[in-house]
Parts: structure tokens; C-alpha cells; sequence
């Protein structure tokens, strides 16, 4: 930006903002191409494994109960999904994950907030909360399920609590992060106290709101996966108990996979929120 | 142009700091005109800033009294626009969104006088520009917008071009002024530039530091646009320079008999 000022002084049309999109049409291209070749790069390790994983189970060196075929995964995938059963316990999963996640990231959201706003309400309610933050989660699930019991309601809430914490510690860091300069700024303005919430402190805490958002979500998914292998009679935790107990390897791999590529969309929903909300930051590209 | 607009009455500041009690200004008195530019200019650590502080209603922990239009100064409020030595834009906003703050651009009025501002402040072309693509002097004129949305009666500016290079800083100055023959902006500027004061005020007010007190009030009578090379503006800039300067060789002196 050379001297912008003058130009607009003059009331001539800032060049260098029609320009933009000629010069970065040419980069796209390139960055295009660029991306293209990491992809290709980036799935040559996987394949080659796959290859020859197939190449070995075709030759009966290793135990086929042990390490199914890729194809016949691939097979068990196909059926299972023409049965519906899949979409069956898929559908529970992502429900009791949501349901979880949503009751306990948006609690964790609503205190973040207060906490970072009101010192007073951090003194009463932040030590509580550390204390707990750091008991396993794993040495809490007994007592879940001794007052919950093995339906619905434990699941949701030991994910709820599992997710709580990311978004409560990121947002509280978030608040306390923003420039104090533009509270003076809010004051003269005028603001409301719910405008200085939802104007000021949210959007300036999102960096930080959208990281704890990822983690909460990822957390999610790793109790759901515990949740749901101590005891449940749908979800993907339990297809995977359920085909160990009856050595059908196929599908305990199918699980395995299904966490993983439902893991990995979720997370790039989050990234595309990230590219949308925070594009106005200035260190912002990674 | 005599009707008196604001009131600085008596006005003193004490900074308490680890038991010692430094007084930043020390019964300052001085009365602001309608339409009127009044600088107040004087050494670092003098109290203008904090005088603006005091006058916005940033700063309430005061003897005396400050009047806007015979009411007294409580709490900060839109009636006083303050533009910050930094521009303070929401980084999150873009131009025309910033201006509006936390106003609706949806409301055909708000629409309507942003896109008035935008063409005063000459920023057409960047209304959906973020604050990090705008140089200093763009995002200060953004500042400077976002403050006259709310029809201010007064516009406090704290070295707003301080930080900007001396081509962007007179050209921000002859902005300003196309403001004040746009809107009779009746405004308080906190400067440490001598040129700049003698350039857009009508009145100067040299302070004095430690405490804080009015050393001298230079009234700039010349006509607008003024010429920064003229014999008359070299004359006035002297005049406060010499005022400026006088107070050095005092407080030398004080501390060679102590």
C-alpha cells in the first residue's frame, strides 16, 4: 500500500483494489495446481499401504481374522450400508455426539463469557471449575453411569462435560484478551451493555471461541467413543464392541474409520467457519 | 460564534500514586464557543490529554466542573466525539460497518448518513475495506467519521495525527478543516505540533506543566486556508514557540538554586 491516502484524497478510484482480482487470478491458478500435486503427494503413502496390505492378505501369510482384505472391507462397507445398518448407529452416534456437545459447549461459551466479563463471577465459579477440569474424565464415567445408568442421559452428559471445559478456558482467554482500548471506545459510543457483549467481546474472543470450538468438538467424539464402548446397544462405539465379540474385523475397522472421517469433516466445517468469521484478521493466513 | 458551548470550570486532577499525591492540572478555567477549533498545545506530561480525558467524561475523579451546554459532564456520551491518538476501529468491521458501530446499515437513515460521512471523509471505493488494508491516515478519517454519525456537539481529538507522516498529517488537517466548513464542528484539539495548531485553530492554548495551568491564549486571526509559509503564520508560530520555550529556562534556573 504505497500511498493510498492521496489517491483517495483526490477522489480517484483505489487502483490497487480493481487490481487485486486480475493479479490474484493468475495466483489461484497456480496455487491450484500447486494443491493438486500436495493431494497427489499426500495419498501416496496411503495408497502404497493399501496396496500392498492387499497384496499380502491375497498371499495368506498373515490371519485374515486378524487382517481382513481391503476389499472385503470394502465388501462389509457396502453391504452394511445397502442394509441401513450403518446409517443406524451412525445416526445415534452423531446424535448423542450433537446433543452432548451443544448442551455442553454452549454452557461452556455462556461462562467463558462471564467469567472473562465479571471478576467477581470468576472468583466465585473459575476455582471450581479448574478443580474439576482436571479430574480424568475417564475416573468420572462410574459415577455417571451408577446415577444415570446406561441410557441416553449418561452419554449426553459425560460429553456435555467433556466438552464444557475447551470453549469455557478458550472464550474465558478470549475476553481477557481483548484490547481494553476499545472498551473506552464502546463507552464513548454509547454502547449497550448487550451490544458490548455481542459487538465488542464476542467477535474480539472468536479467534480464540473458534479453537475452543474445535477442541470441544474433537473431545466430543473421544467420550462419545467411551461412552458408547462401556455400554450401549446402538452407535459406532458399539459396532465396534459388538464385532470384536464376534471376530468380525471388517467392521470393527469400518468403525474405526467412520470416527475418523466423521472427525475430520466436522473439523473442516470448523476450519471453513474460521476462513468466514475471522478473515478480517491480519495474521490470518497461514 | 460567542455562544459559549463548553465550560471547563475550575477544573483540577491529582494523580495519586504510592502515597504521592501529583497534581496533573491545578484550577484550569477555559470556555469553548460554538463552531469554534481550540488547540491546546504545551509540553509532555502537561495534562492535555488528560484535560480531554476529563472533558469527554472518561475521567470523572475531579475538582470543578465541566459544562456542555450549561449541563454538567457525568459519563462519556455521543454529545462528545473523541478521536484517540490511534484510530480504535473494530479490526472485525468493515469501513462502512465500523462507521455504523453498532448502529443498523439496514435502517435506510443510518444507510443513508454513512454513505454522506464516507463521501465527506473521501473514502468512496472502500466501504467494504477491514481496517487492516487502510493506511493510518484512511483508518483516522474512518475514526473521525464514526464520531460525526452520532452528531456530536463537540469533537475532542487527542494528537489524532500524531502518528501519521508529515504529508498525510497536513493533508488529514486540510480534511478536517472540510469538515468544519461542512458541519461548524465545534471542536477541542490536543496537539504537540505548533504548525498544526496555528494552522486549524481559531484560538491556542499554551499550557504549562506540573501542574497543568493556561500560560497564555494565542486567538489566530487569520482567514482560512492558511498559508503555512505567510509572514503572519511564522509570526504566531514564534509567538508560541517563544511561549513554549519561556518556561525552560525557569524550571533550569529553579533547580540550579535548589
Amino acid at each position: 500500500m504505497s500511498n493510498p491516502t492521496t489517491e483517495a484524497l483526490k477522489g480517484v478510484a483505489p487502483s490497487q483494489v480493481t487490481a487485486k482480482p486480475i493479479a490474484s487470478n493468475h495466483t489461484t491458478r497456480k496455487k491450484g495446481d500447486f494443491k493438486g500435486r500436495k493431494f497427489l503427494l499426500g495419498s501416496l503413502l496411503p495408497l502404497i499401504i493399501l496396496g500392498s496390505w492387499q497384496y499380502v492378505s491375497g498371499t495368506g501369510i498373515v490371519d485374515p481374522m486378524l487382517f481382513p482384505a481391503p476389499s472385503s472391507i470394502i465388501k462389509e462397507f457396502y453391504e452394511m450400508v445397502v442394509s441401513g445398518e450403518l446409517f443406524r448407529h451412525l445416526e445415534i452416534s452423531v446424535l448423542r455426539a450433537l446433543l452432548g456437545f451443544l448442551l455442553g459447549g454452549s454452557l461452556g461459551l455462556l461462562f467463558g463469557l462471564a467469567v472473562g466479563m465479571f471478576s467477581k463471577f470468576e472468583e466465585l465459579v473459575d476455582p471450581t471449575v479448574q478443580m474439576i477440569r482436571t479430574v480424568p474424565l475417564l475416573a468420572i464415567t462410574p459415577l455417571f453411569i451408577l446415577w444415570f445408568g446406561f441410557g441416553e442421559t449418561s452419554k449426553i452428559l459425560l460429553i456435555a462435560l467433556g466438552s464444557f471445559f475447551p470453549l469455557y478456558v478458550n472464550t474465558f482467554l478470549g475476553v481477557r484478551n481483548v484490547d481494553s482500548k476499545l472498551f473506552d471506545v464502546a463507552r464513548v459510543l454509547e454502547f449497550k451493555r448487550v451490544n458490548q457483549m455481542l459487538r465488542l467481546v464476542l467477535p474480539a474472543a472468536m479467534p480464540n471461541v473458534l479453537l475452543g470450538l474445535r477442541l470441544s468438538i474433537s473431545i466430543a467424539w473421544l467420550v462419545l467413543v467411551v461412552a458408547e464402548l462401556m455400554g450401549a446397544d446402538r452407535g459406532i462405539g458399539y459396532l465396534i464392541q459388538d464385532a470384536r465379540s464376534f471376530m468380525r474385523t471388517e467392521v470393527v475397522f469400518i468403525g474405526i474409520i467412520l470416527f475418523a472421517a466423521v472427525g475430520k469433516l466436522t473439523d473442516s466445517l470448523v476450519r471453513v467457519l474460521e476462513r468466514r468469521l475471522l478473515k478480517w484478521r491480519d495474521s490470518y493466513r497461514g | 460564534m460567542s455562544t459559549a458551548l463548553l465550560e471547563i470550570v475550575d477544573v483540577s486532577k491529582t494523580f495519586r500514586s504510592a502515597g504521592d499525591a501529583v497534581p496533573v492540572l491545578d484550577r484550569l478555567k477555559l470556555t469553548v464557543n460554538q463552531g469554534e477549533i481550540v488547540s491546546i498545545i504545551g509540553p509532555s506530561g502537561c495534562g492535555k490529554s488528560t484535560l480531554l480525558k476529563i472533558v469527554a467524561g472518561l475521567d470523572i475523579d475531579i475538582e470543578g466542573r465541566v459544562l456542555l451546554e450549561g449541563e454538567p459532564v457525568k459519563k462519556p456520551s455521543q454529545e462528545k466525539g473523541f478521536i484517540f491518538q490511534e484510530h480504535r476501529l473494530f479490526p472485525w468491521l468493515t469501513v462502512e460497518r465500523n462507521i455504523a458501530a453498532d448502529l443498523s446499515l439496514r435502517k435506510p437513515d443510518v444507510r443513508r448518513k454513512v454513505d454522506e460521512l464516507i463521501k465527506l471523509v473521501k473514502l468512496q471505493g472502500f466501504e467494504k475495506a477491514y481496517p487492516k488494508q487502510l493506511s493510518g491516515g484512511m483508518s483516522q478519517r474512518v475514526a473521525i467519521a464514526r464520531a460525526l454519525l452520532r452528531n456530536p456537539k463537540v469533537l475532542l481529538l487527542d494528537e489524532p495525527f500524531g502518528a501519521l507522516d508529515a504529508f498525510t498529517r497536513s493533508h488529514m488537517q486540510e480534511a478536517l478543516l472540510d469538515i468544519w466548513r461542512e458541519n461548524r464542528t465545534t471542536m477541542l484539539f490536543v496537539t504537540h505540533d505548533i504548525d498544526e495548531a496555528v494552522f486549524l485553530s481559531h484560538r491556542v492554548i499554551v499550557l504549562d506543566a506540573r501542574p497543568g495551568r493556561i500560560k497564555t491564549i494565542v486567538p489566530i486571526d487569520l482567514p482560512f486556508p492558511r498559508k503555512r509559509t505567510g509572514a503572519a503564520f511564522q509570526e504566531l508560530r514564534t509567538l508560541i514557540l517563544r511561549a513554549l520555550e519561556h518556561e525552560e529556562p525557569e524550571n533550569g534556573s529553579v533547580s540550579y538554586t535548589i
